[in-house]
């Protein structure tokens, strides 16, 4: 950055971008300054004043730093550097003084609140306020206020910052938070009190920095120092958000986003922060196997021997495997070489029947990058509905609508409320076919853009001509300059965790091998004999009824329910694996806490069943698993780095040329909240689903 | 004062007036486009002026005419005490209570209004009155003061003593005529009690002090300081 400016904070020269606010050059300064309503990521509200600082020639009263930028200072005499003071009598006056004002009206309820511990304000009121207050009148009350099933308010405590309105109506892009009348009177709300309408909800209880906006489900639970915090990776959706997760013995209590800027920059989705409940309930705690039409308990060595049995008994080509969206890439790689082992080409990952993940990585990948979506200036989404089934990305492209005015984004699908505004362009294929013969005004503005951007989902590849769409789409991206040497505009944008490990693994059907409407088609034909279900739980599991099926999973939901031996599972907070996200990012998610019961780590159970059935795989360790897995797909070994491929990617190359079916195109993710077992298991996913679909519904009339 | 609530009954909707939805037509012209929010007062007041009060339904239908997400209009309705969130009596009095009514005996007016008209933002039976206290009205030279408005507009009633207040009120609930502006018998609009005691001479006004400018004062440029 070319244009700074030398500044001196506390007496010490430093030179700064000179785009900074004071606030920021004084933290580049390595001084602290305390604040409520700033927040980096949102708009300058400069109303709590915690950010006061002295400038030395500037007017003689404090300063709110966070309002003001160092291009705006005045030079000192003879244009010496502007100077400012952080650590001067005034400014210690001046916080002390904000912060008695502060509390003038903030509850001394410290001890039953649930921020305690982690207040911005209970901080600073230690570090920056003085030792008692001067005012001894009432303090007023306030009203709680109704936002949906997932935030607990206490209005009482809330200090007016308005983070939580920017949030909303900047990031979240949902105008429903306001702040309602003035004064000492002034009080945050939802408009006449309904739910707040978006799938970032959770991230309200982050920004704000006391304790008026709270995690309802997570109330009254644990105090933030008892937790043990796990670092790790969401798999609720293919973005691969990183989390904190927090567990006291073994529950986990909560999930909190963690930084990335690549990825969920510093927010996460509400299912992935909410969904934890799920955790606990309809949980696979030991195995069982199937007696007289009946699903009973039984012990590890029982139901590895039936399975063994069977196993050795059924005919190789009789025998299918099938890989689920939450199943980390280790456990699909265990999975693949007992298949390789029993010598069996039937096996498949893709549930939802989507018609991807042949040849080229770049094929299946979000291969513009998540982050780089900022730099698009047109943005053609095809057959997806990214706020349900990517909420982060989609956040993303909210973002890049925000800060480029000129960006143009064209949907063809199902017409959904996004949070920004698009040119619909139509329903389905035929738009996609005109679009590719270079017609209409959108195809102008792709044109036209410097950094095109298509994504595909999976609305427009989970169906019979995917593979002729993911051609077309692709072909479409090249015709208009999104795929080159500096820049791949050509994404898809999957929905499942554990989909893009598994496809980068290869777990798809081998030479002569049946995919997985085939296993399913041979089960009904009685063609498959044998068939190992790990976790998938999407499909219409009663079609798997003429084989022997082995269900692997942490819930007892879909899938489980439909098979003669369950071998119960840990969770993604349970076991330690690596989940590649859509842009092809492997990711380590760890263990945050034990599995429950008997269920075991996922890859631990099949190499056990390997040598039940003499075909022991070749490690004995998850190590040994990560180094063979590593030699075998050297991407997943390269933690948090996405893109590495050199040549210009081919786009002819993907899917396959074909004939286009009329229907439209329908978003993969019917229900946001109950995409998976974990999530149909969680009671505040159901409430949230039932309240959103309500909303939904009477928005609709 | 207590937060400012929206009533509960409200009017299943709300719609303008043949002549109201033109001057909003006008209005809108006044602004740059994209910038038609800054409409929001001058519409939610015509409302008000149509209905007596502001309405949820006639919020949303102004947050729809101007582009605006509801919430942002319920958050003007709401900080400007101005609009009422809910019915007035048919003369609803405004109260001055600042300082300079204060000292000049607003709180013996307030004991009035809450004897005859009972509590504070409460209508009475017959619909005929409500009161509010607000903030200075900016007729403090004949303060204390109160506004009153109806369907007719809003009129400043000042120099008040309790005896003279709850006499107008008493001739406002039967219908008789009463004097708008100040009620002291020996004042004139805004001027001095009595009479004037200030700027009395005749001659500042017969033009005989004038005198002929010999220079403009000022015209000559300034010596830069310090030399
Ligand atoms: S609720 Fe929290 S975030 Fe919102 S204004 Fe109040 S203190 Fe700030
Ligand atoms: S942080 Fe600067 S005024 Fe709030
Ligand atoms: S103080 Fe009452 S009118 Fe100004």
């Amino acid at each position: 950055m070319s244009d700074t400016r030398v500044i001196k904070v506390n007496n010490r020269e430093i030179e700064v971008p000179s785009n900074l606010t004071l606030l920021q050059a004084c933290e580049a300064a390595g001084e602290e300054i305390p604040r409520f309503c700033y927040h980096e990521r949102l708009s300058v509200a400069g109303n709590c004043r915690m950010c006061l600082i002295e400038v030395k020639g500037g007017p003689p009263k404090p300063v709110a730093s966070c309002a003001q930028n160092v291009k705006d200072l005045r030079p000192g005499p003879e244009g010496a550097p502007p100077e400012l003071f952080t650590n001067t009598p005034m400014v210690k006056k001046a916080r002390e003084g904000v912060m008695e004002f502060l509390l003038i009206n903030h509850p001394l309820d410290c001890p039953i609140c649930d921020q305690g511990g982690e207040c911005d304000l209970q901080d600073q009121a230690m570090a920056y306020g003085r030792d008692g207050s001067r005012y001894e009148e009432n303090k007023r009350a306030v009203e709680e206020k109704h936002m949906g099933p997932l935030i607990k308010t206490i209005m009482t405590r809330c200090i007016q910052c308005t983070r939580c309105v920017r949030f909303a109506t900047e990031i979240a892009g949902v105008d429903d938070l306001g702040l309602v009348n003035r004064g000492e009177n002034a009080e945050i709300t939802t408009y006449l009190e309904k739910a707040v309408e978006s799938e970032l909800t959770g991230n309200l209880i982050d920004v704000c920095p006391v304790g008026a906006l709270t995690s309802k489900p997570y109330a009254f639970n644990a105090r933030p120092w008892e937790l043990r915090k796990t670092e790790s990776v969401d798999a609720m959706d293919a973005v691969g958000s990183n989390i904190r997760v927090d567990a006291r013995g073994r529950e986990v209590l909560r999930i909190l986003p963690v930084l990335h800027e690549g990825i969920n920059e510093e927010w996460i989705a509400d299912k992935s922060r909410f969904v934890w409940d799920g955790l606990r309930r309809q949980r696979l705690d030991k195995p069982y196997v199937r007696k007289d039409g009946k699903l009973v308990p039984a012990s590890w060595d029982e139901a590895l021997s039936l399975v063994a049995e069977k196993l050795k008994a059924a005919p190789k080509e009789k025998v299918a495997a099938l890989a689920g969206d939450l199943v980390p890439a280790e456990a699909v790689k265990a999975l693949k070489d007992l298949m390789g082992e029993i010598g069996s080409p039937n096996m498949d990952c893709r549930q939802d029947f989507a018609k991807v993940g042949e040849g080229d990585r770049r094929n299946y990948l979000f291969n513009t990058g998540i982050a780089n979506l900022e730099q698009a200036d047109a943005i053609l989404l095809i057959g997806t509905n990214p706020r349900a089934e990517a909420p982060m990305i989609n956040a993303r492209i909210r973002k890049t609508w925000l800060n480029n005015l000129d960006v143009k984004i064209g949907l063809i699908g199902e017409q959904k409320d996004l949070s920004y505004d698009y040119d619909y362009l139509g329903a389905g294929t035929d738009t996609l076919s005109s679009l590719a013969k270079g017609e209409g005004a959108f195809y102008e503005a792709l044109k036209a853009a410097k950094n095109p951007v298509v994504i595909v989902g999976m609305g427009a590849l989970a169906r019979e001509d995917g593979a002729a769409i993911l051609n077309a789409a692709a072909q479409l991206a090249d015709s208009v300059g999104a795929v080159r040497g500096d820049w791949n505009g050509f994404n898809v944008l999957h929905n499942a965790a554990g989909r893009v490990g598994a496809l980068d693994l290869g777990f798809l059907p081998g030479e002569g091998g049946r995919d997985f409407a085939g296993i399913l088609d041979g089960c009904e034909a009685r063609e498959i004999d044998f068939v190992y279900n790990l976790g998938a739980d999407e499909f219409d599991a009663r079609r798997l009824a003429g084989a022997f099926v082995v269900y692997q999973g942490s819930h007892g939901d879909n899938g489980a329910r439909h098979a003669d031996v369950i071998f119960p599972a840990a969770a993604y907070t349970e076991q330690s694996g690596i989940f590649v996200n859509t842009e092809g990012r492997a990711q380590m998610a760890n263990r945050a806490c034990f599995p429950p019961g008997d269920a075991r780590e996922d890859w631990a159970i099949i190499r056990a069943l390997s040598g039940r059935i003499g075909k022991a795989l070749p490690y004995d360790d998850m190590f040994a698993l990560r180094q063979a897995m590593i030699a075998e797909v050297p991407s997943l070994g390269r933690i948090d780095q996405v893109g590495g491929a050199e040549d210009r990617f081919d786009a002819s190359a993907a899917g396959a040329a074909g004939s286009l079916s009329s229907e439209p195109f329908v978003s993969a993710t019917a229900d946001y909240y109950l995409t998976n077992p974990i999530a149909r298991a969680s009671k505040t996913m159901a409430e949230c689903s039932a309240v959103m679909n309500g909303a939904a519904k009477v928005a609709a009339e | 004062m207590a937060s400012r609530r929206p009533a509960k009954d409200q009017p299943a909707s709300f719609d303008w007036t043949p002549e109201n939805k033109a001057w909003c037509e006008e209005q809108i012209k006044k602004y740059p486009q994209g910038r038609q929010a800054s409409c929001v007062i001058p519409f939610l007041w015509r409302g008000q002026k149509q209905e007596g009060w502001v309405s949820i339904p006639m919020m949303e239908r102004i947050a729809r005419q101007l582009d605006m997400p509801y919430i942002r209009v319920y958050e003007v309705a709401t900080f400007y005490t101005m609009f009422n969130l809910a019915p007035e009596g048919e003369f609803f009095v405004q109260l001055c209570g600042t300082t300079p009514c204060m000292l000049r005996g607003s709180n013996e007016l307030r004991e009035v209004c809450k004897k005859v008209i009972g509590e504070e933002g409460h209508v009475t039976e017959d619909g005929k009155f409500s009161w509010l206290e607000v903030e200075c009205l900016g007729a403090c030279c004949n303060a204390p003061m109160i506004q009153i408005s109806t369907k007719d507009g809003d009129h400043y009633y000042e120099d008040l003593t309790p005896e003279i207040l709850e006499d107008l009120l008493g001739k406002l609930a039967r219908g008789e005529e009463v004097k708008i502006g100040t009620q002291h018998p020996g004042r004139h609009t805004s001027d001095p009690e009595g009479d004037n005691t200030t700027l009395t001479d005749p001659s500042l006004y017969d033009g005989s002090r004038a005198q002929p400018l010999k220079e403009i004062p000022n015209s000559a440029p300034k010596e830069p300081a310090g030399q």
